[in-house]
């Protein structure tokens, strides 16, 4: 182990989007020595893709929004199957987390007395989300980059990917890591690590996500031994682009309909005035001529006397739309939906308000969005389950393991509103960094790191370079996304299930025979097949969970179990490891205490 | 119908272009063809990307000697009877293929003086007009692709990375000295470490960026002439040499 190049930190966050950014300047602020570990470089995670905004309720543009509508849409839009307490501490801090950003230098887009603007979101009842543009996420992850470049105590390792969390008698002692650009590996020793590593996304084929989305937080912390929960929930964003072939499944923000875009059918009908669920028909316009008055009284920042159009519905409905639409022939061309700006608003203000997604459509699909409607269908975009925590600290069911962002489970519970997972960034990375540096300054034993089991791990990563003939990484990852898509999609029975175990057993062990070509230095074609082995955990805990739960709840849709199932409303299914085996269990959720439960029913 | 990338392979050391043939299909973009090549014919071919969007910024090469972002650039741009040449960023050192070296841009990042904001209202908060941030919004913009880095003379032929900060970091300085809560001065590090009198406003940053970020009008003449006030306005000058016992160190 002493050939390895080895680094030790109090707290090892891994992952710098929005989350993980966030947790190592608070490890940092708290006097903690902080590793900082990304696969890319600095500053071109994820968060950077997020467009419409972060939600809280600063109460700036509609003076009727408060931290408890926040936490009731919360609830309701997650089905109440969130974490209850986490979804209250994102609804309470989420508009000091925004303001703070703003004090670290970020421009918000303004309300005309000169404050943050807010607009209209999925499932918000109130225009909550403070934006830039349709660039949030840019400009969300410059602000915590430079904070991080100038925060003492954070090294970055740039290009660098964790393979494995080292533990010493059931504590968190360290991880396995290679630079990317030399092949070579890092052992990093640490107290305490901060998951902070994104979604599974890159598990489907259709999907709105970047490389990086493979998993890794889920399987390293499955692996460790911790608590995954929610594992069914995968979103389905309704909005993505379809066509050309090219750009199939990159996002197209939900701010369009939030700017007053509005869904339509091959036959011109707006078809979302049928899909208005039994739960949201008393907040939701019945009419076009209400809907429409609505986008009216809102464009022109009056506050809003009528109820709001139904394109403004959860994720999981408008996605769940969408599809039946399409399956009953009434589709685009290309298998999607129009999504109709042009027709409702000017084409400068749709320039202003939507400048990347004019840019976007109008290079790469040949459509120009101020003349045309865009042809839009379900992108795999959200991992709403992960890794079990406490809602306070972020603490993981390991000790020394903590989780923050879309890697964390619990708090969008079935369904996450558009918005949520910025504010999450921030409430929850801060969190994380928090209880991170106060396990690791309570903690004074000495961690080891086990030399044997690190050559062994090592000597597993490298074994693709002596498959010489061996499967083509790229095309077991193709099969794999094709697979998920087909089996464990956005419509799941029984039967695909089954199919899709079975599936993944031949994929593992095409896996475990992938060969490379070249040398270890910036070599994907080896990058894939590491990435492999977590994608495939993620896809089985996913189809497991999916087994699990013999209802349909928010994002999991069983065709075989249509109805919501009151057996299934408090219970949390667990996925974990006992030995090699993955289990899944149901466990139950905590009772929402009543005066939450007030909240959510609107009496308070 | 096919066409054919000719892509440097190599490291440090050196390297060759090498052709390899991929199908065409409709709307398809330069890193769609760079992605089937790795999955069919080099799985080892080095290459960056992350959102395939335009937003990251991370996919930047020369296609055809033009700096671009390989996601925003399409194949139907090209006359198909004709090889498509996909190098590296030419202005910094390649590690692999069309992999290189840019930790040089995050040392320059580090040497800016961060934001230091004006306190806040009572209220904890700011206010501030949306035309006052419309011109800052311009600059962050900015993905960091690095491809007005790249264009720049003074980097690309002249290699004054030791003396010259580069148009992404004057970018970077306009977003801080034109932000209206910012109340700390980037006029001394752009003259003493910056360099930012070693640009001769050829435009170039300007033409390539992606973002359409109007860098040479908007951010650095503007910074120019704030350096000039500071520095060479004769007023100034003999000030700062009356009070100069009172500067900082």
């Amino acid at each position: 182990m002493d050939r390895f190049e080895t680094y030790r930190y109090d707290v090892l966050v891994v992952g710098a989007g929005g989350a993980g950014l966030r947790a190592a300047i608070e490890a940092a602020a708290q006097g903690a020595s902080v590793g900082l570990i990304c696969k890319s470089l600095l500053g071109k995670a994820h968060t950077v893709m997020a467009e419409g905004g972060v939600a809280a309720a600063l109460a700036n543009t509609d003076g009727r929004d408060s931290w408890q509508v926040h936490f009731r849409d919360t609830m309701r839009g997650g089905k109440m199957l969130n974490d209850w307490r986490m979804a209250e501490l994102l609804a309470r801090e989420a508009p000091a987390r925004v303001v703070e950003l703003e004090g670290w230098g970020a421009l918000f887009d303004r309300t005309p007395d000169g404050r943050i603007l807010q607009r209209n979101f999925g499932g918000h009842q109130y225009p909550r989300l403070a934006h830039v543009g349709d660039r949030t996420g840019l400009e969300m992850i410059r602000t915590l980059q430079d904070k991080t470049v100038h925060s003492p105590g954070i090294d970055v390792y740039m290009e660098c990917t964790v393979a494995r969390l080292l533990k010493d008698d059931g504590r968190i002692s360290g991880a396995l890591a290679y630079r990317r650009e030399t092949g070579r590996f890092v052992v990093f020793r640490t107290k305490a690590v901060v998951l902070a590593t994104g979604g599974i996304g890159r598990a489907y084929k259709i999907n709105s996500n970047s490389w990086e989305y493979t998993g890794d937080g889920h399987a390293l912390a499955y692996d460790a031994g911790a608590d995954l929960i929610g594992m069914e929930f995968v979103q389905f964003h309704p909005t993505g682009m379809v066509w050309p072939l090219s750009v199939r499944g990159i996002l197209v923000t939900e701010g369009v309909r939030g700017e007053g875009g509005v869904l339509k059918n091959s036959q011109g009908e707006r078809f979302m005035f049928r899909y208005i669920p039994e739960m949201f028909r008393a907040d939701f316009a019945d009419t076009e001529d209400e809907a429409d008055r609505w986008v009216a009284e809102v464009i022109a920042g009056r506050t809003a006397t009528v109820r709001r159009p139904p394109e403004l519905l959860t994720r999981d409905v408008v996605a769940r739309a969408i599809a039946q639409e399409v399956r009953e022939g009434r589709g685009s061309p290309h298998g999607g939906a129009f999504l109709d700006i042009a027709s409702r608003r000017k084409p400068e203000e749709i320039r202003k308000k939507l400048p990347s997604m004019y840019q976007q459509f109008y290079e790469l699909a040949d459509v120009d969005i101020t003349r045309q409607p865009m042809e839009v269908g379900p992108t795999t975009h959200y991992m709403m389950g992960g890794v079990r925590v406490d809602a306070e600290t972020q603490a993981a069911t390991v000790p020394g393991l903590f989780a923050a962002g879309e890697v964390a489970g619990g708090l969008h519970g079935a369904n996450r509103l558009g918005g949520n997972s910025l504010s999450d960034l921030l409430v929850f990375g801060r969190r994380a960094g928090l209880g991170a540096a106060a396990y690791a300054k309570a903690y004074a034993g000495d961690l080891q790191v086990d030399a044997r089991e690190i050559e062994a791990i090592a000597a597993e990563l490298l074994a693709p370079f002596d498959h010489v003939g061996g499967e083509n990484p790229y095309a077991v990852h193709d099969g794999l996304q094709d697979m998920m898509g087909t089996y464990v999609g956005i419509a799941r029975s029984e039967s695909d299930l089954r199919t899709a175990l079975s599936e993944l057993e031949r994929l593992r062990a095409r896996a475990a025979r992938v060969g490379v070509e070249g040398h270890r230095q910036y070599n994907p074609g080896w990058h894939v097949a590491v990435d492999l082995r977590h994608l495939l955990t993620v896809s089985e805990a996913v189809t497991r969970a999916a087994l699990e739960r013999r209802e349909s709840r928010g994002a999991h849709m069983r065709v075989d179990y249509p109805d919501s199932e009151p057996a299934f409303a408090t219970v949390n299914v667990v996925v974990r490891r006992r030995g090699d085996a993955m289990t899944v269990d149901q466990e139950p959720i905590p009772p929402l205490p009543d005066a939450l439960r007030r909240i959510v029913e609107g009496k308070d | 119908m096919d066409a054919v990338l000719r892509i440097f392979r190599g490291d440090a050391q050196g390297g060759q272009f090498q052709d390899y043939t991929v199908p065409l299909h409709e709307g398809m973009v330069v890193l769609d063809a760079i992605h089937h090549v790795q999955a069919h014919a080099a799985s080892d071919l080095a290459c960056r990307w992350n959102c395939k969007a335009g937003r990251c910024g991370s996919c930047s090469a020369e296609v055809d000697g033009k700096p671009k972002l390989m996601c925003m650039t399409r194949m139907d741009e090209f006359q198909p009877s004709e090889p498509i040449t996909v190098a590296p960023l030419k202005a910094f050192p390649v590690i692999k293929d069309l992999v290189c070296d840019v930790s040089w841009n995050y040392e320059v990042n580090k040497r800016i003086p961060p934001f230091h904001p004006k306190p806040p209202e009572p209220d904890g908060t700011w206010r501030m007009q949306q035309e006052d941030i419309d011109r800052v919004q311009e600059f962050r913009k900015c993905i960091e692709c690095f491809l007005c880095q790249d264009v720049c003379h003074v980097l690309r032929d002249h290699e004054k990375k030791d003396s010259f900060a580069g148009p992404r970091f004057f970018v970077r300085v306009a977003s801080l000295e034109m932000h209206p809560l910012d109340v700390a001065s980037r006029t001394a590090y752009l003259e003493e470490q910056g360099g930012i009198g070693l640009c001769n406003i050829t435009k170039c940053c300007t033409e390539v960026c992606p973002e359409s970020i109007r860098i040479t009008d908007n951010a650095i003449i503007p910074l120019k002439e704030r350096v000039v006030d500071d520095f060479y306005d004769p007023v100034r000058l003999a000030w700062r040499w009356l009070t100069r016992r009172d500067r900082a160190p």
